[in-house]
């Protein structure tokens, strides 16, 4: 599980341009969009793609991704939990 | 016939790896252009941290624009009213290429939202806008060539009719490696003459 947060934190660093922030930067309980990271809606739509691209995960309702995108932790069980790749 | 008492107050060039601001070069660096920018960024102090974000020719458009209007004391805390007429001839044709190159195999079909979103050009304009906190009035003109007399006749238009007080107008283009962006900001202030041959002398520096 440690080994998939490290990924998410360096692929959420490329894929969203956050430039001059490392993965150490990024806790595993910081709130991605909001305060935390400050995320906007395109990024969610970007991390949708990631999820189909990366774990062959498909999100069907968009809606869903509030609560798995919360933070690092949320992502990474969803993940675990339903990857197909 | 137009009247014009309007003056052009200040004018930005950002090619081959320099940023020119009414003839003086405010910066230069060697390289592509993604490092290029990137730098002019970080050493002109610009802060806004969803430039990184930007395809390359919104960031192209952004720091001229950034560059123009800070020397113009035009800032986000003074709502005034700046229209936008921007023009070019590859319209937004780089990253039209890379969301194309994302949808080409089905087999690996990944379209990205966030390249998707700069599939048109005058999306350049909303950065500037967003950043500027700019609510007037706006467009994106694609030209063969450079158009002095449409840019002249537009802005004139704009400011005889009140419908802004400033227009920042000029020509964006990124394509392949190839990158211009001319800005100039006409007003009722002192400056150069706005007329299609001052427009045309500055453009062809």
């Amino acid at each position: 599980m440690d080994a998939l947060k490290q990924e998410l934190k360096e692929n959420l660093i490329e894929q969203l341009n956050l430039e001059d922030m490392s993965p150490e930067d990024i806790a595993n309980d910081d709130m991605l969009f909001g305060d935390g990271l400050g995320l906007d809606s395109i990024d969610a739509l970007e991390l949708i793609v990631m999820l189909d691209k990366n774990y062959g995960i498909k999100l069907t309702d968009p809606k869903e991704g509030r609560a798995i995108f919360e933070s690092i932790n949320t992502m990474a069980a969803y993940i675990s939990e339903h990857r197909s790749k | 016939m137009l009247q014009n008492h309007y003056n052009i107050t200040s004018f930005c060039r950002i090619k081959n790896n320099r940023i020119i601001l009414n003839d003086q070069v405010v910066f230069s660096e060697t390289g592509h252009f993604s490092t290029f920018i990137k730098s002019a960024y970080k050493t002109l102090g610009v802060k806004y941290p969803k430039f990184f974000k930007m395809d390359a020719l919104s960031k192209l458009a952004f720091i001229a624009a950034d560059v123009l209007l800070k020397h113009e004391n035009i800032t986000p805390e003074h709502e005034e009213n700046v229209a936008i007429i921007f023009s070019n001839s590859a319209s937004s044709l780089e990253t039209d290429r890379t969301h194309q190159t994302s949808i080409q195999n089905k087999a690996n079909y990944f379209p990205s939202p966030a390249v998707f979103v700069y599939t048109l050009p005058n999306i350049c304009i909303g950065e500037i806008s967003i950043k500027y906190k700019l609510y007037s009035e706006n467009s994106f003109f694609i030209f063969d060539t450079f158009n002095a007399e449409h840019l002249f006749t537009y802005s004139n238009s704009l400011l005889e009719s009140q419908k802004a007080d400033k227009v920042l107008c000029g020509w964006v283009e990124y394509d392949g490696e190839h990158y211009d962006a001319f800005l100039y900001l006409v007003a009722k202030s002192e400056g150069i003459t706005h007329q299609i041959k001052d427009i045309n002398t500055l453009y062809n520096k």
